[in-house]
């Protein structure tokens, strides 16, 4: 049959394609080269992190494990000729714990404070802007300097009461001054958390409360900062993380002393927190093979301990996080 | 080989299609005997409302009074005046950015949190200046539900019970806020469906729950006044047939303002419509007059599709 309408030739339609289920993800083969070659670095540098991770854990475990003694949590260093006579590490240990509780309950309200002034007030924007540079500088400070800055601080007469004071001479050197420091290496990564958090909250959530009557001030107790826990935890841990993990302050503020020196005189536990003490983080350094004491064995069991505490926040971290997942979040 | 070749495309003749703006917007009479319907109307707004009939009662419960509002440069709202009655289903449409937000915002006083907003004009709530009432005491009998369902990270029970709770204050006695709290949870008509879950968090509820879970928060403030931002945009029909349903049977307790750029929605259930554009209040009546016979030119190519 011929039509009036001429249609123009079509090409044969290609066979229908082969019933071979296709893979939803695109292979490499038909890359270039170099892309090939790009793809492949990046997974043995993935691997690598990996492989070196699971060496420090797996390596320190197997140290750990062989030398940590429970004792030596419970007994303090003494001196000794050999390893077997010089005690444990449990003025090292309490420090640590020490400088952690203040450090970060210094460190906690005034970072979350200042997350929650710069993001839900702000007002003065000039003052708020340079709120940030401020924190953002003091992340960038190395703690070093930090100690360095504490040591002028803490040694004025002014704060003699927060450390050992010896005919006028104030040390500047105690538990009180090394946590005030620890602080402010803390405090950056609080406030970056916590505004995170607070602002991965849309606003009409917080217009929704002001609708219903509620004050900022409400908002932001009942509604906002329990939003933003799982990130103000988060923050806690980090900040944690980095103030048991610093020896520079500890050396220079606390005086890296290998038992508690608590100051004569004072009641109970400001004799100890005025005094100089040491931490798990200088005690390995001590003992380690470049250190005064060098005694590996007790290194590798505390650089252990130190290890468990670092996992145990992370732990800490993701159960937090977990549990904020249960509750859901809205829908963008 | 005839049989192989695909079919040629039909093109239809461009000048026999109706403009594309007229097909997207189907009438929602033509499907239920719209041939019955004596003249429709220009945007075919001929089916039967699914409201049930006309108000019982109005009482003016808030006026709007010559209300200008500006951000920085941009006048978002100007000189409107309409009055909002309790009884009834006030509707507020227009296309995007024509100020009807910014109008019901202001009605609660939260487009004073935007810094660059400047008011002019009176909005008066039962006689009295809303300038002149505690924006926190006004906002608890002018409440508001918004665009996106946004229930509060906690247990269904706590989200309505924050809004019973004093500012901050301590925990109450479960046991001495649990007949507001279902007695709102069964005004917004979810109470059958979260009576054994009130201790589950809100956010696991579907989104159309969500939703109804925030018009329980803000009826449970007891307001005179309830503001609802485009409630069913961000749900599917059955939610929303279920939320329109409930709007209109709240009517004889709250005096009920709904922004929509639904028109069916506007169509369906309310009572009064205010057509704006630009910020410029167009046109205000009933909604049989403004969907039927439009007094306005710009009203009448809206409903009917021209633009928007």
């Amino acid at each position: 049959m011929e039509s009036p309408v001429t249609v123009p030739p079509i090409p044969a339609p290609s066979p229908p394609p082969s019933p071979v289920r296709k893979d939803a993800e695109e292979g490499s083969a038909t890359w270039r080269l170099s892309d090939r070659v790009g793809l492949a670095i990046c997974w043995g540098l993935g691997l690598l992190f990996c492989a070196i991770a699971a060496a420090i854990v797996l390596y320190l475990l197997v140290q750990g494990i062989k030398y940590l003694r429970l004792e030596m949590l419970f007994t303090p260093a003494t001196a000794g000729f050999t390893q077997a006579q010089s005690g444990g590490f449990s003025d090292a240990f309490l420090g640590t714990l020490i400088v952690a509780v203040m450090g970060i309950s210094l460190a906690l309200p005034a970072g979350v404070g200042v997350a929650v002034w710069l993001v839900e007030y702000g007002r003065p924007a000039a003052l708020a802007r340079v709120t940030e540079s401020t924190i953002e500088a003091i992340a960038g400070i190395p703690s070093i300097v930090l100690a360095l800055f504490g040591t002028v601080i803490f040694s004025s007469t002014a704060l003699g009461f927060l450390s050992r004071t010896s005919e006028g001479v104030v040390f500047g050197r105690s538990f009180f001054a090394a946590s005030a420091m620890l602080s402010l290496v803390a405090l950056p990564l609080v406030v970056a958390s916590t505004r995170e958090g607070l602002n991965a909250i849309p606003q009409h959530v917080r217009e929704a409360s002001y609708a219903v009557g509620k004050t900022k001030i409400a908002t932001t107790r009942r509604i906002l900062l329990p939003t933003a826990r799982p990130q103000v935890a988060t923050g806690a841990m980090l900040g944690l993380g980095r103030i048991i993990g610093d020896t520079a302050i500890i050396v220079v503020l606390l005086g890296a002393t290998q038992n508690f020196a608590p100051v004569e005189g004072a009641s109970f536990p400001f004799d100890y927190l005025r005094g100089a003490g040491t931490t798990l983080t200088n005690f390995v350094y001590e003992a380690s093979p470049t250190g005064n004491l060098n005694q590996p064995e007790k290194a590798y069991a505390a650089a252990f301990v130190l290890l468990l505490m670092v996992l145990a926040l992370n732990g800490a971290v993701d159960i937090v996080h977990r549990r904020a997942r249960k509750v859901g979040t809205w829908s963008h | 080989m005839e049989s192989l070749a695909p079919p040629p495309i039909r093109r239809l003749p461009l000048e026999d299609a109706p403009p594309a703006t007229q097909v997207v917007r189907p009438a929602p009479g033509s499907d239920n005997g719209a041939g019955a319907a004596p003249a429709p109307a220009p945007g075919g707004f001929t089916g039967a409302r699914r409201s049930i009939g006309a108000p019982q009662f109005s009482i003016r419960r808030m006026e709007v009074d010559d209300l200008s509002v500006s951000y920085a440069e941009r006048e978002a709202v100007k000189s409107v005046s309409l009055p909002i009655r309790q009884g009834e289903v006030l509707a507020l449409i227009g296309p995007s950015g024509c100020g009807k937000t910014t109008l019901l915002r202001s009605l609660n006083r939260l487009t004073e949190l935007t810094r660059t907003a400047r008011l002019s004009g009176r909005i008066l709530l039962d006689d009295i200046d809303i300038a002149t009432i505690e924006p926190t005491l006004l906002r608890r009998r002018v409440t508001m539900v918004f665009q996106q369902p946004n229930p509060f990270p906690m247990s269904v029970f706590d989200n309505i019970a924050y809004v019973l709770r004093e500012q901050g204050s301590r925990r109450q006695r479960r046991r001495t806020l649990e007949p507001k709290v279902h007695s709102a949870l069964q005004r917004a008509g979810l109470f059958e469906e979260v009576k054994d879950n009130l201790d589950h968090p809100a956010l696991r509820l579907s989104g159309g729950q969500q939703q109804r879970l925030c018009i329980a928060r803000a009826l449970a403030a007891e307001p005179e006044v309830l503001l609802l931002d485009e409630p069913c945009s961000a749900l599917d029909p059955q939610s929303t047939q279920v939320i329109e349903d409930l709007i209109v049977s709240l009517r004889d307790e709250v005096a009920v303002v709904i922004v929509t750029h639904n028109l069916q929605q506007a169509y369906r259930i309310a009572d009064h419509v205010a057509f704006m554009y630009l910020g410029d209040l167009v046109e205000y009546s009933s909604a049989t007059a403004l969907f039927g016979s439009p007094r306005e030119k710009r009203t009448q190519e809206y409903v009917s599709g021209a633009f928007g």
